[in-house]
């Protein structure tokens, strides 16, 4: 089989087993919806800076709950058997096209939530939803390479957030910046170095996940 | 004794840059005053613990297509030499800060990267910390050495560069080298930078030697 008949077959089974038990999927959209009640009822209003400040920290902690899981949940047996008949390239790579379509459901959803309780004008919207649409394949990318990582070491789930904290704040910070600048609604041409940056680096870490994953799975 | 040059250059050179550097005649500058003096301390460390993970770097590429444990021994000594030199070299900024831009931390994009990418390779410490087996170790640290180095790069050189920032070189400010890193200056600059780059690797060196002998014994 060609990489795409393998990538598109693997993620057909994702999507599959994720539908059949949504307990993991509803507890991700619980979790975010939940976390942003707990912010709403703990600042009630916010300033314009804040209130961006405040999605994309919600978006992180929600998307690392959220990918941690995609090398966990499996079991090594299954691993195994996915590992004979698929290529490492394949394996990753739907990985992280899964974690990018979960990640931007999470983030719509949230965004949408997010908009009802604390209202804030946004200049931009379509900008902004574009560096919604960015923040969900950097942490995608980012983060599943590290959660195959820390799958791998006793206390994963601490070890997660260690891993990939230092990794993602460079991207963060430039989300935020984009945001705020669709926030503002300023001159889209004002927006373009983020914008190129940001897929730079997401091109850089997803090649060297593609390089970097076939060390990791045999094992 | 053949082999032995390069840690009497290394020790000569930090030594003409300790004396030189605190007698030599320097510009006089508003602000910067005598403190100037510091750039002979604290940049050499930045560049130090940059060669350091670099080296790191290459030993864990080599490790993953070679599976030899000593390359493993030589990527994580490097780090832990680095990891010091990065702590030097926050610790002479913050001192040269007090006292030049009125606070230890000022909120410059250049020191919080420099503190996050010193938190990566903490994060690399402790993740080698969490596993026994020697050979998973070793494989899975060197993956994620591999992994966050590029980001790295991109913190301490692109993201201050697209930012206001206090450090030359940056947000538009240009470089030491355009207006006040004087001839004179440089006779004491370049040779403080290639002494402590070698009493780096020559420090990691040793360690890596040290772990070696403890191992084999």
């Amino acid at each position: 089989m060609s990489l795409y008949q393998q990538v598109r077959a693997l993620l057909y089974k994702e999507i599959v087993l994720e539908w059949r038990s949504r307990y993991a999927l509803n507890g991700i959209l619980l979790y975010v919806v939940s976390t942003i009640f707990v912010c709403y009822l703990s600042f009630r209003g916010l300033q314009a800076v804040t209130w961006n400040a405040l999605f994309w920290i919600i978006m992180l902690f929600a998307s690392i709950n959220a990918v941690t899981k995609s090398f966990v949940q499996e079991s090594r047996g299954r691993q195994l058997y996915f590992y004979t008949i698929a290529s490492a390239q394949a394996i990753i790579l739907t990985k992280i096209i899964y974690n990018v379509f979960l990640l931007f459901l999470l983030a719509v959803l949230a965004l949408f939530f997010y908009g009802i309780v604390f209202t804030n004008p946004v200049g931009d919207p379509a900008l902004y939803l574009l560096a919604v649409v960015l923040g969900s394949i950097s942490f995608a990318s980012v983060f599943t390479l590290i959660s195959s990582i820390a799958s791998k070491a006793s206390n994963s789930s601490a070890l997660m957030a260690i891993l990939s904290f230092p990794v993602i704040i460079p991207l963060l910070i430039l989300l935020i910046k984009l945001s705020k600048n669709a926030m503002d609604g300023l001159d889209r041409a004002s927006s373009y170095n983020e914008i190129a940056v940001l897929l730079a680096i997401n091109l850089i870490v997803i090649t060297v996940s593609l390089l970097l994953f076939p060390y990791l799975w045999r094992d | 004794m053949q082999k032995n040059w390069w840690k009497i250059l290394a020790s000569v050179l930090i030594l003409y840059s300790v004396i030189a550097g605190f007698l030599f005649e320097v510009p006089r500058l508003p602000i910067l005053h005598e403190s100037i003096r510091n750039l002979y301390f604290h940049v050499p460390m930045w560049f130090t613990m940059i060669v350091l993970y670099l080296i790191s770097v290459i030993y864990s590429i080599k490790y993953l297509s070679s599976g030899d444990e000593k390359h493993d021994l030589i990527a994580v000594e490097m780090v832990n030499t680095g990891i010091v030199f990065g702590f030097l070299g926050l610790v002479t900024g913050m001192i040269w800060a007090n006292f030049t831009w009125g606070s230890p931390w000022p909120n410059d994009p250049k020191l919080n990267s420099a503190a996050i990418a010193t938190l990566m390779y903490m994060a690399y410490i402790v993740l080698r910390g969490s596993m026994d087996e020697e050979q998973k170790r070793a494989k899975i640290s060197a993956v994620y050495n591999v992994f966050a180095f590029p980001v790295m790069l991109v913190l301490l050189f692109i993201l201050p560069r697209m930012t206001d920032s206090l450090h030359p070189g940056n947000g538009g400010n240009p470089g030491f080298n355009s207006y006040d890193l004087d001839s004179q200056m440089r006779l004491v600059f370049y040779p403080a930078v290639i002494g402590w780059i070698l009493i780096g690797v020559w420090i990691a060196n040793m360690r890596y030697r040290t772990r070696l002998i403890e191992i084999n014994s």
